[in-house]
């Protein structure tokens, strides 16, 4: 329930806040696109991964320096982190109250996310191309 | 972050317990919520026994035979005593419900009684529910139209109306907001479940002439996208209705208006 900075607010004004902020539904669209792109894409990894368990070094670059490998693994890295940007943005604004830590968190998972996603495609390129 | 625990004058501990009516054959144990904003003390739970024989069926029957017979200072609304009106609407053994159509066999014994959760606490098991009409005007449940108003009536088909079935019975009994876990952490800004499910009646009223303002309004990541399809809305919801429905409508609408 709010807690109500200033008690002589009328009840409408609390509601109305800040007005609306024309948001929101672009990170359900990016969900809902980045949950049916990953569906094949989650079959294509897991096909791949398993075709790697056994392989050593040599034969792990064969399988990735081929194009449609290559491909399905970054995509794969992409809309995963892409998904899990959306996801965990939508997590902080749930949970985190104060404005500024607010503020802080999104900027940290967006920062988090362009990390992890340049390591992983960096990795899967590296693998592909660098022999 | 998120309070998990409640705040320190919200800690409930043990109260009294009243005496068992005499040559009662068949009783039943209520713990029921009581905080009273005068006396400077936290929230107990007192203990009542209700002589079944000298009592209605319903929670509610139990609760007026508590305030007419042992404790006259229990505090808790009801008018309509057939689940019309939503003044009732309180935590029984951890469901929120109505009184009045809750059965007490129907509840495991000790029946646990609680005021909505999340909610301030006006006195005993009667709510602050000042935000949450506050949040239903919000929507302007009205028909809005610019067309001059003929000089009978709006018609509608009868296919446009069977699309309000399952809306326009809400009582505004606070049930399935105060049951979620969204409106609990962002009750502030978040319209919750209740108010989204009258915004969906006149979105869809084929009547209305308001749509797309009305859904400008709603555009917001804290006024309509903290819901998360948690359904408890749906669990609670003593008429039947689908609250967690109409806002996936209501989001289907957003995404429709921009693909």
């Amino acid at each position: 329930m709010p807690k109500h900075d200033s008690i002589l607010q009328t009840p409408r004004a609390r509601v109305k806040h800040l007005g609306t902020a024309r948001a929101g539904t672009r990170d359900l669209w990016e969900i809902r696109l980045t949950s049916f792109a990953l569906l094949p894409l989650t079959v294509g990894f897991v096909a791949i991964v398993a075709m790697l368990a056994k392989s050593d070094l040599a034969e792990a670059r064969a399988l990735l320096g081929a194009p449609i490998p290559a491909m399905i693994m970054v995509l794969f890295v992409l809309a995963s982190i892409w998904h899990m940007a959306v996801g965990l943005r939508s997590v902080i604004v749930d949970y985190i109250r104060h404005q500024h830590m607010r503020e802080l968190a999104l900027m940290a998972n967006l920062c988090f996310a362009i990390g992890v996603g340049l390591v992983c495609t960096y990795s899967v390129m590296r693998l592909s191309f660098i022999q | 972050m998120v309070e998990l625990a409640l705040p320190k004058n919200s800690v409930y501990g043990p109260g009294k317990i009243w005496p068992k009516p005499a040559h009662a054959t068949k009783l039943t144990e209520f713990r029921i919520y009581r905080w009273n904003p005068d006396d400077g003390r936290n929230p107990q739970i007192d203990t009542f026994f209700v002589d079944r024989e000298d009592c209605g069926p319903m929670v509610l029957d139990a609760l007026l035979y508590i305030k007419n017979k042992i404790d006259p200072t229990l505090t808790l609304r009801r008018s309509c005593r057939e689940g019309i009106c939503g003044s009732c609407a309180m935590n029984i053994d951890g469901q929120n419900t109505l009184a009045c159509t809750k059965a007490i066999d129907d509840v495991n014994a000790p029946v646990k009684i609680f005021p909505l959760p999340h909610m301030p606490v006006v006195k005993d098991l009667v709510p602050d529910l000042t935000h949450f009409y506050a949040q239903h005007a919000s929507i302007e449940p009205w028909l809005k139209t610019e067309t001059p108003a003929p000089e009978k009536e709006w018609l509608q088909s009868p296919v446009d109306r069977a699309k309000l079935d399952g809306l326009y019975e809400c009582i505004l009994c606070a049930c399935c907001s105060t049951s979620c876990p969204s409106y609990w952490w962002n009750g502030d800004r978040y319209l919750g479940p209740s108010a989204l499910l009258q915004a969906y009646r006149w979105l869809i009223d084929s009547r209305d002439e308001g749509t797309g303002e009305r859904l400008d309004d709603l555009e917001d990541p804290f006024r309509l996208y903290r819901c998360h399809t948690i359904m408890n809305c749906a669990r609670a919801c003593p008429k039947g209705l689908n609250p967690a429905k109409a806002i996936a409508e209501i989001k289907n609408l957003m995404v429709a208006r921009q693909a």
